[in-house]
């Protein structure tokens, strides 16, 4: 058990391309950690830095009180579950697991015991005599986190473990790796581009983009509040619709008061059909063009244009629209998320009559 | 992408140590040998060698021995890499089309491999012998008189047939798994986008089979510049005399038989620099290979 | 309507014959015919061991067993051959066994270490290492047999199986191969077993080699054939007829069959057979290593 400590870590692969740059994040102990963000964004190549399969070239990392950084990857007490398991082919499930025990010298009937133990949790006991092509994709994905937690390491280290398996099998698994992480209290930090499986199984979420943190917090925390159009767009499904503020034709009743408003955000769920006459309301009123229906069983996702910009919008079961309709649309005004031109969050951007009266005052004026 | 490695450590100097200096001792030193003698003249006693710059080189270009024997090398070589890899396609083809007992004439086609070269020339001997081989009787239907050792065109039509036979196998073995490897899916597709056998095979399964064709029309130019040196010393019965030889051969009797050290090592320079160029030819192929993959 | 269709008309299809197609009967002809051209000539060979030297000699070559199997095989294996006479089948097929095996292990080790430090270690002279090695691909032993043969002989080397098999290893073929396959082998193994506390050496012992038995299996096979069959560097390396391989026999028997009256087709072809039983009985037990060994090296 331990506190991992990453501190202003930098990967510079040749010249001056920054894989990762300059990240500091830190987890707590029995935290469970992921990392998420597309291919190409440095997670991975983060996660093998405090692995020590790469080279950390700037900062340091800490697991426990030590600095691991000059460590070899045996001597950090670390386990790790790769994407493709890498178990080793010729060694029964029993020895896969075995196999760090004994380079570490510990003895025969400890790791008998350890192994035996790994086993039972995962359900493994009757498969210890097989070999690993003799298993299903779910089984040795399983021998692969046996083989991670007979070490009984200071960290868990997952890299993208569940991709491999198909939808179903994935959500099982995904529900088994976080109860066993419960029982067992290790740290882990975990690797995905799954933004359904980050948001499943984070205790703190790291969403990372081009060598970058994005946004550290609790998956719900980002999920309400992200910082960035990056992470609106990423954490989420479907996504939020952004819309440039320009395209919005303000009529002044957002009551804007942050003039550096570039984006409006807000999400398929987050809106509510109107009938198309009535302008009433609190917060954003669109027209929307409705171009395709995709109907999904409980609910129904509805694609089309608000003037040139494409919007999703989420209905409760079967949606009655047709492709071509038009409809009214709004989303409360504290539905709303803005963002600056650099796709900065922003807060406190509405004036504070607006937030409060927005709504009455419209109406007042309307009647006048 | 490269591989994940290990640091530094003395452990891989370990381990190419042994390799490596093999290497040097009965590669390096004997190809630089044959380079530095090549242009030396060694006195017949072997006593001094005098610096003779390019004229070992210029004495073999302009024999007409070597000329000749130059000649009938790329006759032979060409001859047989055509007829090896005719028929080792044909037999290819239809071991992958037939449905029935394609183990066994797998194993049918594929075994003469394992023969020694020397070993096919000795039954090239017996079959083609003078009194007792019976090709010779069949050659004399046809008006034929077949006589090998003495004739120097029939002595040159045994060994391609010979060296042809031979290396069949070997052919057969590459063109079956190059023909195995071409996708289910693109055999599926061509068989419904095209009706004629003949034509799927010219226009999908040939141009899918390049890849391996090529690489093995330099193995086979390999192979009869240098692997039938066996069959070649057992089919001349060790009297070279008027018999066809090819360049590999000259080298070794120049060498061993003539004593002309100088010549024989410029010949083996002239031979280095062909297969030299042979295996860039491959190395350039085999790159762009990859692509295809 | 279906039904209607299926009610005129029930038992169409199952009453319709497949026509007979030619195509088939054609590609098996075909097959025989190649499988008789290979077949054939060592048919001849084996069945002409059988007979003795005055058959042989008057009747031609030929084609139906006859009486002298064990005699000639027993005079091959067990009598003396040569021109001393010092050498017996038994001897010869010894050392050839001894030329083969060497050579094949001897490959195997050397270029498995090789090609294990050049693709799993970052080091100065890895580059070097490389072309140094594969440099050797380039030129086959044939040209460059004399000098080589030269510095065999000032090194003592001559009629010694040190001096008959060590040259013969150093080409990179088997390199070549194994880099290839160790290329192949995904890098999680090696990171798992980095993180599973496995040092270099380790790594090497407990999981690649187990990992590359059926290659190893695969090479053995080519290159225990590849060394039984060598001809032209016994011929040279070996004057002394009791380092004699099969295969360097064969020259012998030629050398003794240009002078005779009556050659000893017989024995000469028993000898042959010998010289090739082995080889081929390993390559057709072995098939499918063997092909799998020969046409992935390439890659």
């Amino acid at each position: 058990m331990a506190r991992l400590h990453i501190d202003q870590v930098s990967k510079i692969y040749t010249g001056t391309q920054r894989a990762v740059d300059a990240v500091s994040i830190d987890v707590d102990d029995g935290e469970f950690l992921v990392l998420v963000g597309p291919s190409g964004c440095g997670k991975s190549t983060l996660l093998r830095m405090i692995a020590g399969l790469e080279a950390i070239t700037e900062g340091a990392i800490t697991i426990g009180e030590r600095v691991v950084n000059d460590l070899d990857p045996a001597a950090r007490d670390i386990a790790m579950v790769f994407q493709n398991y890498a178990l080793y082919p010729h060694m029964k499930v029993y020895d896969n697991m075995a196999y760090g025990l004994r380079n570490r010298g510990i003895a025969r009937d400890e790791i008998d015991r350890r192994v035996r133990e790994a086993a039972t949790t995962l359900e493994l006991g009757p498969l210890l005599e097989r070999k690993p092509r003799e298993l299903s994709g779910g089984q040795r994905q399983r021998v692969a986190m046996g083989r991670a937690i007979v070490r009984n390491p200071a960290a868990f280290l997952f890299d993208e473990p569940l991709s491999n398996l198909d939808a179903k099998l994935r959500s099982h698994m995904r529900v088994e790796i976080k109860h066993l992480q419960r029982s067992l209290g290790i740290t882990s930090v975990y690797v995905t581009h799954d933004q359904l499986e980050a948001m499943t199984l984070a205790d703190k979420l790291v969403v990372m983009n081009a060598g970058k943190v994005e946004q550290i917090g609790a998956p719900l925390d980002v999920y309400e509040r992200p910082a960035s159009t990056f992470v609106a767009s990423f954490i989420g499904a479907p996504a939020m619709n952004l819309i440039p503020f320009s395209a919005l034709g303000d009529d002044g009743r957002l009551g804007l008061r942050d003039a550096t408003v570039a984006t409006i955000g807000f999400r398929p769920q987050d809106i509510i059909e109107v009938a198309n006459d009535n302008e009433d309301g609190d917060g954003l009123s669109l027209r929307f063009v409705v171009d395709a229906v995709e109907p999904v069983g409980s609910e129904s996702y509805l694609h089309g244009k608000v003037g040139a910009e494409r919007v999703v919008v989420r209905i409760d079961g079967r949606a009655p629209h047709r492709e071509g309709d038009r409809i009214g649309i709004a989303v409360p005004s504290e539905r709303l998320h803005a963002f600056d031109a650099d796709g900065r969050r922003l807060e406190g951007w509405r004036t504070p009559d607006a937030v409060g009266d927005a709504g009455t005052a419209m109406r007042k004026t309307r009647a006048t | 992408m490269d591989k994940v490695r290990f640091g530094h450590s003395i452990v891989p100097y370990l381990f190419l140590l042994p390799q490596m200096a093999v290497v040097a001792v009965f590669f390096y030193l004997p190809a630089g040998e044959a380079v530095r003698s090549s242009f030396f003249l060694e006195d017949p006693f072997g006593f001094s060698s005098t610096f003779v710059g390019l004229d070992n080189y210029a004495d073999v270009l302009s024999s007409t021995e070597y000329r000749r024997v130059a000649i009938f090398t790329v006759w032979f070589t060409v001859l047989v890499a055509l007829f090896a890899l005719a028929i080792a396609l044909l037999l290819a083809v239809k071991a992958d089309t037939v449905l029935r007992g394609a183990k066994t004439y797998r194993t049918l086609l594929m075994w003469v491999y394992a023969i020694a070269p020397p070993v096919a020339g000795l039954l090239g001997i017996l079959l083609f012998d003078q009194h007792v081989g019976p090709f010779v009787d069949i050659a004399s239907w046809f008006g034929w008189n077949l006589r090998i050792g003495v004739n120097y065109y029939d002595t040159a039509f045994a060994m391609i047939a010979t060296a042809v036979w031979y290396q069949v196998a070997v052919n057969f073995i590459f063109f079956l798994s190059g023909l195995q490897s071409i996708p289910r899916a693109v055999r599926e597709a061509a068989l419904i986008d095209c009706r004629s056998g003949l034509r799927r095979f010219f226009t999908v399964t040939l141009p899918l089979l390049t890849p391996t064709a090529f690489f093995l029309l330099v193995i086979n130019v390999t192979y009869a510049l240098f692997d039938t040196f066996g069959l070649i010393d057992l089919m001349t019965k060790n009297e070279p005399g008027n018999n066809p030889v090819t360049l590999v051969y000259k080298v070794f009797l120049d060498g061993f038989r003539g004593n002309d050290l100088g010549g024989s090592s410029a010949q083996s320079v002239i031979l280095m620099i062909v297969v030299f160029a042979l295996t860039l030819v491959q190395f350039r192929f085999m790159e762009r290979r990859v692509h295809y993959a | 309507m279906s039904n209607a269709v299926s009610a005129a008309r029930p038992l169409a299809p199952v009453t319709r014959r497949p026509t007979f197609k030619w195509g088939p009967v054609f590609d098996h002809a075909i097959l025989i015919a190649g499988s008789a051209f290979m077949l054939v000539p060592v048919y001849l060979a084996f069945m002409t061991s059988t007979h003795d030297a005055v058959t042989v000699h008057t009747g031609g070559v030929q084609a139906l067993p006859g009486g002298s199997l064990v005699d000639n095989y027993a005079t091959v294996m067990f009598d003396g051959l040569g021109f001393s006479g010092a050498v017996n089948g038994t001897t010869m097929m010894l050392n050839s066994l001894i030329l083969g095996l060497g050579f094949a292990v001897g490959k195997i080790v050397l270029s498995m270490m090789a090609a294990y430090a050049i693709v799993y270690f970052r080091f100065p002279l890895a580059e070097f290492a490389f072309w140094a090695i594969f440099v050797t691909l380039l030129l086959p032993l044939e040209v460059r047999i004399l000098p080589s043969y030269e510095i065999v002989q000032s090194m003592g080397l001559i009629n010694t199986y040190t001096g008959l098999i060590v040259p013969l290893v150093a080409s990179a073929t088997g390199t070549f191969f194994f880099r290839q396959f160790f290329k192949s082998v995904p890098d999680e193994l090696i990171e798992a077993a980095r993180i599973d506390g496995a040092g270099p050496l380790k790594f090497f012992l407990d999981i690649l080699l187990p990992l590359s038995r059926t290659m190893i299996a695969a090479i053995f096979i080519i290159m225990f054939v590849y060394g039984w069959n060598q001809y032209l560097w016994p011929t040279l390396i070996t004057t002394n007829e009791d380092y004699f391989t099969l295969v360097r026999g064969i020259k012998q028997i030629i050398q003794v069959w240009v002078g005779s009256q009556i050659p000893e087709y017989g024995q000469a072809m028993a000898l042959a057979v010998l010289a090739m039983l082995p080889p081929v009985i390993v390559v057709v037990v072995f098939q499918s290593w063997f092909i799998k060994g020969l046409t992935e090296s390439d890659k």
